[in-house]
């Protein structure tokens, strides 16, 4: 068996009388790519909320390659190669698509407290940058102001964001939602090429996408993790036909 | 220092902590409910202070000047929120700082116009201006005392009508969650005006308290002013019971600081270096307290459940 | 757009240049345009803090307060030269700020406004204080800042372009730090602050140098400030001063080190043009600014929208 990249050990988030996470334990392995679905509010963003660093856990633990990261800050985790897309798209509005993909690379080579040259002419980062708008398809794109691509580029620019960090993990919450059909299957093409290369845990509500990529599936439902497995063990489960899967396929 | 001055000094800082209580709850519940910074909540304490004094004089008597100084600095703040504040309300803070900075030039200028630069001197009241034995051999002012009880009975007020009417409870939703309580169907822009005239209220009727004790000038309203932030600060945004316990502290250190530093410096440096080092150290204190504070808990004392 | 960021402040620059031979070249003139370019300066620094890093600072005048003040401390102990006197006040007002910005960016939004205001206060209730600098009234300097010992700084043409071109060197040094590797990052954490940590910026470090930077510059406006009026009082470190210079930069528009300078320039020229009509000009000045804030929402350097 490949070895853990992560591992969450007994997570636990409440909002006021809300709890979101309940006691929630998982399992990713370098090379896999393992889906997280479950119906909406379910707390799976929140759970991403918690690996990435936005969010503290109540109580538990994210081990991160064998460290516990559980208390660092989102910035340190990236820097340890944990990246993150949003479920809803955070990108900075004012660059262009190329500037804020090489504003990834930049945090991961070499110091930024640089104060004169002009950070535009630096041809490696621009060029990191362009192969990740490359592996996503939008090098068309590069110069374009971010705040005006489509719905669709800004997902694939959230994408190239979290490739050029050049992670060992990737966490995607929703990278298909809001894509048109054509540029859907062309992201799952793409997903499914950086296999090899990262750890992805996936959400997605896209079933058939996530049919087609994922190595084993988590269901979360009511914050807790009521079934892992394969994706045969999955679609033979009673209980997730009941909570969840039910519902999509009748 | 003996024993009795240090009494005297700490009543003093308690009556003064009191008047920037009844401007920073003003100040702190606006900012917690509309998300919206007036720097020209200082300005309406001095309104506060020219119109209780006017209005004595016209009356003839101060009790009643006071009185009517309520509704008159109730329609002021209305009139300002009518004119200038709410077109900021959905601007950003700092569109509503340089708004409210600009308010603050005009009434400081306007009052100049009006009343002249001159400092106007209010005699204390007949009934009050004699002193109190407090303790053996002395006597302490009984408009002082006075002060602190109807500030003391302001803020017992004002803690009722928050915690425990319709209204305040509204308010304190507002505080932590405006979009909800506007979805309840509540009007939040009358909401908002209410808060923002009773909070002028406020200020202006400490202004007018004060004015037999200090003397009222233009810009009087500009320390008063950053100090009522400092206590918001520290007691945490949006928090009357922060703003209260905020407003003694400030108080007592500010004027406790002026009356101990220079003698504590004495113990460590010669009498004339003290006394500067002391005077220099004593106008910091209440910045440095508040740097303290916030460097172990930034969101101040006791922050507004949100 | 981007053509108006350098030729703009050239123009600027070069009117500046000329003024002096172009009828503005007596005392009273050259004392105006000198204030400006100060407060240029200064409004540049802010802007560094306001649209660079996304901080509403109110108390940036200490920052030339401390500046000015490093100036009057080494004038009493006789120390003039302007080697020794730039960088000790520069280095002064951005220990000033990196001790103040340190407390103060551990918050955000309103906090870190009153903060900085009450820093400021904090700042100019210290000056009040030095009874041996003058407390309240100020202290007059023996002379100003010797160039090498000589008193070129004296002459008034000299001055001026000395103003000048620290003015450009200072526009031209935010201008280049807003497009390095660290304005990137500072850019990026003002518009998306948790997009900038999601790919591993810690905000505060870069906050926090931004915000020393732009003291330093502060400083270097307050030792200007200091030998144009050959006079320092703590009345240059009000909040009301702090509140002109944020006016200044909004007014200007914050894109970018051009939006200060233009807002200072203007705020100067207004002020004095208003306080010629009426010794109360501020009864017209403060419902001005009010409608400036309502309707320039992207300040001058904004005009005219484009459709
Ligand atoms: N900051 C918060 N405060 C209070 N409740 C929250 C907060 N964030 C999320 N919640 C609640 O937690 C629950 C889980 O939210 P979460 O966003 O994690 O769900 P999700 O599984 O990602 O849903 P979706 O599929 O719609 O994206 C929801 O009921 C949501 O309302
Ligand atoms: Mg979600």
């Amino acid at each position: 068996m490949a070895e853990l990249l992560l591992e969450l050990r007994n997570l636990r988030k409440s909002f006021g009388g809300l709890v979101v996470t309940d006691d929630v334990s998982l399992d990713l392995r370098q090379g896999e790519i393992h889906a997280l679905i479950g119906p909406n509010g379910a707390g799976k963003t929140t759970l991403i909320h918690q690996i990435s660093g936005t969010l503290a856990p109540d109580s538990g633990h994210v081990i991160f390659a064998g460290e516990e990261v559980t208390r660092l800050s989102m910035a340190r985790r990236a820097r340890r190669g944990l990246a993150r897309s949003f479920q809803i798209t955070s990108i900075v509005a004012g660059f262009s698509a190329i500037e804020n993909v090489a504003l990834a690379v930049q945090a991961r080579s070499g110091s930024s407290f640089r104060f004169f040259r002009p950070v535009g002419t630096e041809a490696s980062l621009n060029g990191q940058a362009m192969e990740a708008l490359a592996e996503v398809g939008l090098e068309h794109r590069a110069a374009a102001p971010a705040a005006v691509l489509s719905h669709g580029e800004k997902r694939q620019l959230e994408l190239a964001i979290a490739l050029a960090m050049q992670p060992r993990l990737l966490l995607l919450d929703e990278p298909l939602v809001g894509t048109g059909a054509e540029e859907a299957e062309r992201l799952i093409r793409i997903l499914g090429g950086l296999r090899a290369r990262y750890g992805i845990l996936l959400i997605e509500h896209d079933m058939p996408a996530v049919f087609a990529l994922a190595d084993r599936i988590s269901v979360l439902a009511q914050g807790r993790v009521i079934a892992t497995g394969t994706k045969d063990e999955i679609r033979a489960n009673p209980i997730v036909r009941d909570a969840y899967l039910g519902e999509e396929e009748a | 220092m003996n024993a009795t001055l240090l009494f005297v000094q700490a009543l003093n800082g308690l009556q003064f902590g009191i008047l920037l209580f009844l401007i920073a709850a003003g100040l702190t519940l606006v900012f917690g409910v509309m998300d919206f910074i007036n720097l020209a909540h200082g300005v309406q304490y001095m309104v506060g202070a020219y119109l209780g004094a006017t209005l004595a004089a016209w009356t003839g008597s101060f009790w009643l000047g006071l009185l009517l100084t309520l509704p008159a600095t109730l329609g002021f703040g209305l009139l300002l929120e009518f004119l200038v504040f709410r077109h900021f309300y959905d601007r950003d803070h700092l569109s509503q700082v340089l708004a409210t900075f600009g308010v603050i030039l005009f009434l400081n200028e306007g009052v100049r116009v009006v009343f002249g630069t001159a400092p106007l001197q209010m005699p204390m009241p007949e009934l009050l201006s004699g002193g109190v034995t407090v303790m053996d051999g002395l006597l302490y002012p009984t408009y002082r005392i006075a002060i602190l009880a109807v500030g003391l009975a302001t803020a017992g007020l004002l803690w009722f009508l928050v915690e425990r009417t319709r209204a305040g409870m509204l308010v304190r939703a507002g505080a932590s969650n405006a979009p909800m309580v506007s979805a309840l169907g509540v009007d939040i822009r009358r909401l908002f005006m209410l808060v923002f005239g009773f909070g002028a209220m406020l200020a202006g009727f400490a202004g007018a308290l004060a004015t037999p004790i200090l003397s009222v000038e233009p810009g009087m309203g500009d320390t008063p002013l950053i100090l009522a932030f400092v206590v918001i600060v520290i007691g945490g945004i949006g928090s009357i019971r922060g703003a209260f316990l905020g407003a003694l502290l400030v108080g007592l250190v500010e004027t406790l600081g002026r009356g101990l530093m220079p003698d504590l410096m004495r113990l460590v440096m010669d009498p004339s270096a003290a006394r500067q080092t002391g005077a220099a150290l004593a106008s910091m204190l209440v910045y440095i307290v508040m740097a303290a504070i916030l460097t172990f808990r930034p969101a101040g004392l006791f922050p507004a459940r949100r | 757009m981007r053509w108006r960021e350098t030729a703009v402040p050239l123009a600027i620059f070069l009117a500046l240049a000329a003024a002096p031979f172009l009828g503005f070249g007596q005392g009273h003139s050259l004392t105006l345009l000198a204030r400006a370019m100060i407060f240029g300066m200064a409004a540049i620094s802010l802007s560094l803090i306001v649209g660079g890093a996304g901080l509403i600072s109110l108390g940036h005048a200490a920052m030339l307060g401390v500046g000015a003040y490093a100036v009057v401390v080494l004038d009493h102990a006789r120390i003039t030269e302007a080697w020794m006197v730039i960088p000790i006040a520069i280095a002064a007002s951005a220990a000033f700020a990196a001790v103040t910005g340190a407390i103060a960016i551990r918050t955000s939004g309103v906090h870190f406004i009153m903060i900085t205001l009450a820093f400021g206060q904090m700042a100019f209730f210290a000056t009040s204080s030095l009874a041996i600098y003058g407390g309240d009234d100020g202290y007059t300097l023996y002379s100003r800042t010797e160039l090498f010992g000589s008193r070129a700084l004296e002459g008034r043409l000299f001055f001026h372009f000395t103003c000048l071109a620290l003015l450009i060197l200072c526009w031209g040094l935010v201008q280049a730090l807003l497009l390095s590797r660290f304005g990137r990052v500072l850019r990026a954490i003002s518009e998306n602050e948790t997009r900038a940590r999601a790919v591993g910026f810690e905000p505060y470090r870069y906050r926090l140098v931004a915000y020393a930077i732009a003291g330093a510059i502060g400083g270097l406006a307050g030792v200007l400030l200091a030998n144009g009026t050959e006079f320092v009082a703590p009345a240059y470190l009000t909040w009301q001063r702090s509140g002109d210079l944020l006016f200044m930069v909004i007014l200007g528009g914050t894109a970018g080190p051009h939006g200060a300078l233009m807002g200072a320039l203007a705020f100067i020229l207004i002020e004095e043009w208003l306080a010629h009509l009426t010794e109360h000009w501020r009864l017209i000045f403060g419902p001005l600014l009010i409608l400036c804030v309502y309707f320039l929402r992207g300040g001058i350097a904004g005009l005219p929208r484009r459709g």
